[in-house]
């Protein structure tokens, strides 16, 4: 029997999904697209859970130095808090419109697992850890392990996407790009997340993490290239071509609708030298 | 389903099909028509409503998700000192051509006065972002907002 529910609390939702084959509903904007039927309703064959206004999935919160985001919360939700950063308030304040914003969450951008999701490069150059629960049990998965291509994921269908780990590490320097063809409500054509941790003393490269949307199956970050810039610790003109044609062998888009290949590979790589130019 | 909700301050209580968008709930079970549906795919802004205190496309809400919440519509606010600043207001500049995105115009204009009581230009213009007007240009409405601004800071 197809059932929908609106739980009140995270443990009737685990609950819920325990029992039943279901699909799990939070803000909405992207799946009333997708299951939209000739009338405007949704068209969904199975049970349908709720989540979205599941109180514990909401919190925002930090501890020992890392930012906990509960995966129902809004891109609002992180834009108005207190305690978020502003290099990921900046992200969130790219996304769509204020109206999407207000029912979108991080959770659903995350589970749509889309190459082009805003949020990303984002998390995936922060190293977010993914806080999957069941009923009985929970694990925590790196970002990078979660998805695995286009709109998939490794998620379980008696699972839920709880929460968002998101370490805060001391970058002192940032530069996201979203490239697409107008401010508001645009789909990206590709994005970039730079981050990195520069000495301020003897202006080594302490840290540096890279990722790349929209130009592959999925979210493009490669840790050992990233560990090789470190080991540089500073950057020259020659080194800087290195790594472009390490990652020009990595970057692989397609050409759809919003863009084409040659122009999402050209300015992929062009952020790429930007950012390492401004760290030289 | 039993959903309730609140709809222009009264509280309603139904049985109703959860999957439904809002959009359809307002227009066809209300009979309020001041929602217009534009895209159906949340990227014009004729269907914005005020959910609890902030604007989203009401084609992009099923009715599940408005289960506990607030609704406030173009016809909820018409009785108001502000509805009638923001009308007299949008007259004044000339924001109103074919009339058709207005509704949602004014919705955004009034979830903005929500959170800004004076807002900037660039608040404005992130306002009404997710707000399509295919006849003025834009110029005209941030004008309206503008004067609304100014016309009602006693009360926003």
């Amino acid at each position: 029997m197809v059932e929908n529910y609106i739980p009140n609390s995270l443990d009737e939702a685990l609950e819920i999904v325990s029992e039943k084959d279901s699909l799990l509903f939070a803000g909405g904007s992207d799946l009333m697209i997708k299951n939209k039927s000739w009338t405007g309703d949704l068209c969904i064959n199975k049970s349908t859970v709720f989540i979205g206004n599941v109180p514990e999935l909401k919190k925002i919160f930090i501890e020992e130095n890392t930012l906990y985001v509960g995966a129902c919360a809004t891109c609002d939700d992180i834009m108005e808090s207190d305690i978020v950063p502003e290099y990921i308030k900046d992200v969130m304040a790219t996304m769509a419109s204020p109206a999407i914003r207000n029912t979108a969450t991080i959770g659903g951008n995350i589970c749509n697992s889309s190459p082009v999701a805003d949020s990303l490069p984002l998390l995936y150059s922060c190293e977010s850890k993914l806080v999957l629960e069941k009923k009985d049990s929970k694990r925590v998965v790196d970002i990078v392990d979660f998805i695995t291509s286009p709109g998939r994921n490794i998620i379980e269908s008696d699972e839920i996407l709880t929460k968002i780990i998101i370490p805060l590490n001391n970058f002192n320097h940032t530069l996201f790009r979203k490239v697409g063809t107008r401010n508001s409500i645009a789909l990206a054509k590709l994005s970039f997340m730079g981050m990195a941790d520069i000495d301020e003393n003897n202006n080594e490269i302490k840290d540096i993490r890279l990722s790349f949307g929209a130009v592959a199956p999925t979210i493009v970050k490669n840790k050992d290239i990233e560990q090789e810039i470190i080991s540089y610790k500073k950057l020259d003109e020659e080194k800087i071509s290195v790594i472009i044609n390490k990652y020009s062998n990595i970057i692989l888009p397609i050409t759809d609708q919003r863009s084409d290949k040659e122009y999402r590979k050209e300015v992929a790589l062009r952020l790429l030298k930007k950012f390492l130019k401004e760290l030289s | 389903m039993k959903i309730k909700f609140t709809l222009n301050y009264k509280d309603i209580e139904m049985d109703i099909n959860p999957l439904m968008r809002t959009l359809d709930l307002l227009r066809k079970e209300f009979g309020l028509f001041s929602t217009k549906e534009g895209c159906g795919d949340g990227e014009c802004g004729a269907c914005a409503i005020i959910l609890n205190d902030k604007i989203v496309n009401s084609c992009m809400v099923p009715v599940a998700n408005i289960h506990g919440k607030e609704i406030v519509t173009i016809e909820g606010l018409e009785k108001t000192e502000r509805y009638s600043i923001l009308k007299k207001s949008f007259e004044d500049a000339g924001a109103v051509q074919c009339g058709f995105c207005i509704p949602g115009m004014m919705m955004a204009a009034e979830a903005l006065f929500r959170r800004h009581k004076t807002p900037t230009l660039e608040q404005i213009k992130e306002g009404i972002s997710g707000n399509l007007c295919r006849c003025t240009g834009y110029n005209m409405i941030i004008e309206a907002i503008e004067l609304a601004t100014e016309r009602g800071k006693e009360i926003w």
